[in-house]
């Protein structure tokens, strides 16, 4: 967990992080493989869970919630606001904080003790902003996109459950996704969706920068990523709900 | 040239470095030596400026490393060249682009230029740019690496030329084409070179201006010509740790 010598270093390395580049043109030619690295290559994973989770979850309402007083489309409705609310924005980081998480803390981790980055520090170069701030401007710009695919395919696998079984009809579950919708639930899980891109990237960064050792503390430092950051995203998901919900 | 005085370093209380003082000339090869543990990387990273001392004072020329801001040491470890133990080479990039990155990174001059510039580099190193540049460093052999690493340390033209333990893990014929790249890169550049090493053949070879680190404080200096007459108990249990140096010495002294 974070103390208080460990939050001061993680602000000081954002510092270094965010101050200006060395060189544009490095930054700007980074950005875009960040984004592929860390965005479109979570397409794949994102899509797969999305569905299922999207069928399954529709599945559990019916199933749950079988009344004559409860209307069939309601089913619908609860799908879309806990794809937007939750789903596609919270668990959908926590699952992308074990995937990109890892990811960026063992590949910082590893340059870390093969002397890559004393290598650049050496040079002149502000390693840690030269190798973070495009992970995580890359990241956050990504969120958005991955969040709305997120909801999309989560409806998608509802749709499916629509299509394919008889537990609810596809007009009840059109109408349902449609029914009371409140445009804020889309910008409260796209602010929810940038803040977590932040701490994915940001968290996993700061303990592959500061790994040491060998390849078992590459593999520590990844595992201090993907689970402070997931405490970190929890606790965030909270402050943020409590400022724009109630 | 870089002066050091009166240099001190601890870790958690512990002196690390006690009271160095030594000064390395340009144009010639600085060595370090020392067994493991006895402080010759933690005195070569305080040097770069990697380590913040405790007291003492570091010399760039008329520049005092211990007064610098951390922008000014930005500006000073751009005149700075590294080899690394383990090369260090960015295992995302190419060989070419290892040692185009300093020059993409600081250089003002066209995307041609640079790539002549890192080509240039290449060769020097007797490395056939045709042949390794789009190679990854994990497609080439250790000694090669190192020679990727010597080109991307002279990309930027440096004054000063650090190599930790440049010949560890290469076989004797490798470590002496090292060896003598940096003598020559040295010599022709009249570059400031400090070479940390506990490899004796090394220090046979290219050692000009030698100091012997034991326990953290420095236990002697001189030349490979004064090695075998220094006297000093702790470095000859150093360097006469091996039969061979012992014969040799015999041979050249009688005792």
């Amino acid at each position: 967990m974070f103390g208080l010598d460990t939050l001061g270093r993680y602000v000081k390395l954002m510092q270094r992080t965010f101050s200006k580049p060395d060189n544009w043109r490095m930054f700007w030619r980074q950005l875009p493989k960040e984004m592929v690295k860390l965005g479109v290559d979570s397409i794949g994973i994102i899509l797969i869970i999305s569905i299922f989770m999207g069928a399954i979850m529709l599945m559990q309402t019916i199933l749950n919630t079988e009344s004559p007083f409860i209307p069939r489309y309601s089913n619908g409705l609860i799908l879309r606001d806990t794809m937007l609310l939750e789903f596609a924005s919270s668990i959908m980081s926590l699952l992308l904080a074990g995937k990109v998480g890892s990811n960026i803390a063992s590949e910082i981790g590893s340059m870390r003790i093969t002397e890559q980055i004393d290598a650049m520090e050496i040079m002149g170069v502000n390693s840690a902003n030269y190798l973070i701030l495009p992970k995580v401007v890359g990241l956050i710009l990504c969120m958005p996109v991955l969040v709305t695919f997120s909801v999309f395919c989560g409806l998608l696998g509802g749709a499916g459950i629509a299509v394919f079984t008889d537990m609810i009809p596809l007009a009840d579950f059109v109408y349902g996704i449609q029914y009371a919708f409140i445009p804020f639930y889309y910008t409260y899980s796209m602010i929810k969706g940038l803040f977590f891109g932040f701490i994915i990237a940001s968290v996993s960064a700061f303990y592959g920068y500061y790994a040491y050792g060998g390849a078992l503390d590459v593999g520590r430092a990844s595992t201090n990523a993907v689970v402070n950051s997931s405490i970190a995203i929890l606790l965030m998901n909270i402050i943020l709900t409590r400022l724009m919900l109630t | 040239m870089i002066e050091v005085k009166n240099l001190y370093k601890s870790f958690d209380g512990k002196e690390v470095l006690k009271d160095i003082s030594a000064t390395f000339k340009s144009g010639e090869i600085n060595q370090i030596i020392g067994q493991s543990g006895s402080g010759k990387t933690v005195l070569m990273k305080s040097i770069i400026g990697l380590f913040r001392i405790d007291r003492g004072q570091i010399w760039y020329g008329d520049r005092n490393l211990t007064d610098m801001t951390r922008k000014e040491i930005k500006l000073l470890h751009q005149e700075v060249g590294m080899l690394f133990q383990g090369a260090a080479l960015f295992d995302s990039m190419t060989v070419l682009e290892n040692v185009m990155f300093p020059l993409e990174m600081f250089s003002k001059t066209t995307k041609k230029e640079k790539i002549e510039r890192s080509r240039f580099c290449l060769e020097r190193v007797n490395l056939k740019s045709t042949q390794v540049s789009s190679l990854f460093p994990s497609e080439i052999s250790g000694g090669m690496q190192k020679r990727v690493a010597i080109a991307r340390a002279i990309a930027l033209n440096p004054k000063y030329l650090f190599c930790d333990e440049p010949n560890s893990g290469l076989d004797p014929v490798t470590a002496l084409v090292i060896d003598r790249l940096i003598e020559g890169i040295t010599q022709e550049y009249n570059i400031t070179t400090i070479i940390n090493t506990h490899d004796m053949n090394s220090v046979m070879e290219i050692g000009a201006n030698i100091i012997f680190i034991e326990k953290g404080v420095k236990a002697w200096e001189g030349s490979k010509d004064d090695i075998f007459t220094a006297h000093n108990e702790a470095l000859d249990n150093f360097v006469f740790a091996s039969n061979l140096y012992k014969k040799i010495r015999t041979s050249q002294t009688g005792k």
